[in-house]
């Protein structure tokens, strides 16, 4: 008996560094952002980071991880915000005693509430149905968000001041980085949950049933009742995403609800990787990025997010962090050096070939919404005449030659990687 | 009353009509190919768009020819270099195509054709109006739009029941591989269907177009609707589609006529509601105001009460 014991406490502490030891690292920088970026900006960009990140690994805990694909999940998300901003505001109304940290948890309520209601129905199949119900149900609630107006205020809003609520050992949360660490802690607490949650024999069997439905309910489990529960727990972890959202901005609207935003979370699971725990993240974040950096550069943004998302779908559906994870074992077999040569030979003719496609619908977006008598635009650190024929010509020939060197060159390096890929599994060269 | 409920049925109809040109296409796409087409809606505005463009250059008439042709040929385009390729990652792949592949005619109809509403009208022939009762005015274009979907409609009836194409595509939506054993290209099929589906979508979009308005925002109105439609109607079922599009177009319109609510008739049984109350938003909203979201409240009925659709054979 005691050596069992024995047995099991030496085996257990390294394995609790090898478990928490990965989330040490992110915590140290989560931590010290704050010091590291200065600015009100950085900070605020942050916060919305952190808010993307929770409720992008919640929509992924249906994507990904149950095979959900859902047009409806901002349903989740503003309804916890709503609840938590009414929160704060009775709170501050002096009807209930609790601490702003605590509010998030009305989010989780409404999120899980909300996501039994909706779940109860419209988990029966997942694929294409789902995604259609999904989308009637998303829409549906947008739509009453704007009809409802004593509960949602209709186009303005429900607005709170959370400096007004109780004070949390004298906090009281009235700049950007104490909201920031407010955040920081939820975001912690939810992903961590969130990776515990995928662990488990239920987030096990929400990949069974994602992968062979059939087999599972062969096995005795019930298909509809694990969908049912990770669309619940789902739903409850994008309310605390939406409270978050509450708390960061001090208003909720419509927007918050509507298919816009149930569209953006889609967008940063598929970019980042739905095969991965760590991809929705690596997509929040980056989206969250190129969104507030170049909104300020350029107004067709949300085109070119639009070129890169179809792009993945098509070309890389593992996303970002597939593409990383690809060179995992040629990376651990000491082979990326034979991948760097015909990479940067395929690099340069992409990179024309980009600039061309920017510059041709940058010229194209200056000429359909320039003023009469504009016509200069500046891209690349460069002005541009977006009127002449040669700017057009230039931007088109960079297109298609890059496009057209980049597509020749492709199969060998695909060739090459397959080589480093087959080095990396069996130590011989094909 | 009854100008109530003539003009509401008139309406109704042309609004129904106009869903089924939609619906009939996507539940075309679905059946046959698995794929719920979320870009249909953009398709329908792209119909829209390019017809005014036509327009500006030849006139109303030939745009209601050229522009379904050439979103057809834009959507079997699609079908051929976008969604085939997508095929081989699952269904869920190429419904995310899609769903990126709306997100980006969204865009590029803003890049090209700015983000106003523009100026895209109806012939002068039918500006005028058709007929007059009870004061109210009939607008002979709505009569238009009427004959051309009802004309779709024949015309797809007569083909998918009567001719050896629609034989072919029947056979082709339950067994696929047997099809292509029999000799015949499904992957041929599949984009014929796909850009006739496209054709139609856009079809609706020219006639829509002067009549609710050429904006961006116009697929965004009407796609989840369509939706909607075909899973109410049963998904893959053309007569469902038909009840539930002519359904939901009634309901929407006459919904918007009837300025009653919950809390009138608590009055007129007797009942004294607190207007001011904590729940006062569930039965002092009316009728009118609730009819945008009477779609998604039959969708749900529906779901938990008849999870096949009305017409349709597989449950959802």
């Amino acid at each position: 008996m005691s050596n069992i014991s024995n047995a099991m406490t030496a085996g257990a502490s390294p394995s609790f560094l090898r478990r928490y030891g990965m989330w040490l690292i992110p915590a140290i920088v989560v931590v010290s952002l704050p010091w590291l970026l200065t600015s009100t900006v950085a900070v605020a960009v942050l916060n919305q980071m952190g808010i993307a990140v929770i409720f992008t690994v919640a929509y992924n805990m249906m994507l990904g991880q149950g095979g959900m694909l859902s047009f409806g999940h901002a349903v989740y998300f503003g309804l916890g915000g709503y609840f938590a901003i009414h929160g704060v505001n009775m709170i501050s109304d002096g009807e209930w005693p609790i601490p702003l940290p605590f509010v998030p948890l009305f989010g989780a309520f409404a999120g899980l509430a909300f996501g039994a209601l909706f779940g109860s129905f419209s988990t029966n199949r997942a694929g294409t149905v789902f995604a259609m119900i999904s989308l009637g149900l998303g829409e549906m609630m947008a739509s009453s968000s704007l009809i409802f107006t004593k509960f949602s205020g209709g186009e303005e809003g429900i607005t709170a001041d959370r400096t007004e609520a109780l004070p949390f050992f004298g906090v009281e949360f009235t700049t950007e980085v104490q909201i920031y660490y407010l955040i920081a802690f939820w975001v912690f607490l939810a992903v961590f949950l969130m990776y515990r949650f995928s662990r488990t024999p239920i987030g096990r069997l929400a990949n069974a049933v994602r992968d062979n439905p059939e087999r599972a309910e062969f096995l005795g489990y019930s298909q509809k009742w694990v969908r049912f529960i990770s669309f619940t727990i789902s739903g409850g972890f994008a309310g605390i995403a939406g409270a978050l959202f509450a708390l960061n901005y001090e208003i909720v609207t419509e927007e918050t609800v509507n298919a816009l935003t149930s569209g953006v979370v889609l967008l940063q699971a598929y970019i980042g990787g739905v095969g991965f725990f760590a991809g929705p993240i690596v997509g929040a974040v980056i989206f969250t990025l190129l969104q507030t950096l170049m909104s300020n550069y350029t107004e067709i943004w949300a085109l070119y997010v639009g070129l890169v998302f179809v792009g993945t779908v098509m070309y890389a559906p593992a996303g970002l962090t597939g593409l990383i994870m690809m060179h995992v074992p040629v990376a651990m077999a000491g082979r990326m050096g034979t991948l760097t040569q015909p990479y940067a030979r395929i690099a340069l003719p992409a990179l024309i070939c980009a600039i061309g496609a920017i510059g041709f619908l940058e010229s194209w977006h200056h000429l359909s919404a320039a003023a009469t008598g504009e016509f200069e635009m500046h891209i690349f650190w460069m002005t541009f005449d977006f009127t002449s024929p040669i700017t057009w010509f230039v931007f088109s020939a960079m297109f298609l030659g890059g496009l057209w060197d980049a597509r020749r060159v492709a199969p060998a390096v695909a060739d090459t990687y397959g080589n480093a890929l087959h080095y990396a599994f069996t130590g011989e060269d094909q | 009353m009854a100008e109530l409920i003539i003009f509401s049925l008139l309406h109704g109809l042309v609004y129904g009509l106009l869903l089924f040109m939609l619906a009939s296409g996507l539940t075309l796409i679905f059946s046959m190919m698995g794929v719920l087409n979320f870009a249909h809606a953009s398709i329908y505005m792209l119909g829209a768009y390019v017809a005014y463009t036509i327009s500006q250059y030849v006139g109303f008439w030939p745009g209601l020819i050229i522009a379904p042709v050439v979103v057809g040929l834009f959507g079997a385009l699609v079908e051929r270099y976008g969604l085939r390729h997508v095929h081989k990652y699952g269904h869920v792949a190429e419904l995310i195509f899609t769903f990126g592949l709306a997100f980006l005619i969204e865009e590029f109809v803003q890049l090209i054709w700015g983000k106003q509403t523009v100026g895209y009208h109806e012939p002068a022939v039918l500006a005028v109006p058709l007929f007059e009762m009870y004061g109210q005015t009939f607008p002979a274009y709505k009569a238009f739009m009427l004959l051309v979907s009802v004309a779709i409609f024949i015309v797809l009836l007569v083909v998918l029941t009567r001719s050896r194409v629609g034989l072919i595509i029947n056979a082709a939506i339950t067994h696929p591989s047997m099809v292509s054993m029999l000799g015949h290209n499904v992957p041929m099929v599949f984009m014929g269907v796909f850009g006739v589906g496209s054709a139609l979508a856009a079809l609706a979009g020219v006639i829509a177009g002067p009549s609710l308005g050429t904006s961006p925002g116009m697929a965004v109105l009407l796609g989840p609707i369509v939706f909607v439609v075909i899973v109410v109607g049963g998904l893959g079922s053309l007569i469902g589609a038909f009840v539930a599009s002519l359904l939901i177009g009634m309901m929407t319109t006459f919904a918007v006529a009837i300025d009653y609510s919950f809390g009138q008739f608590f009055m007129d049984v007797g009942l004294n509601m607190d207007p001011d109350g904590v729940l006062s938003d569930l039965y002092t909203v009316t009728i009118a105001q609730l009819g945008p979201i009477m779609p998604y409240m039959l969708l749900v009925l529906i779901l938990i009460f008849r999870p096949t659709g009305l017409f349709g054979t597989r449950e959802v």
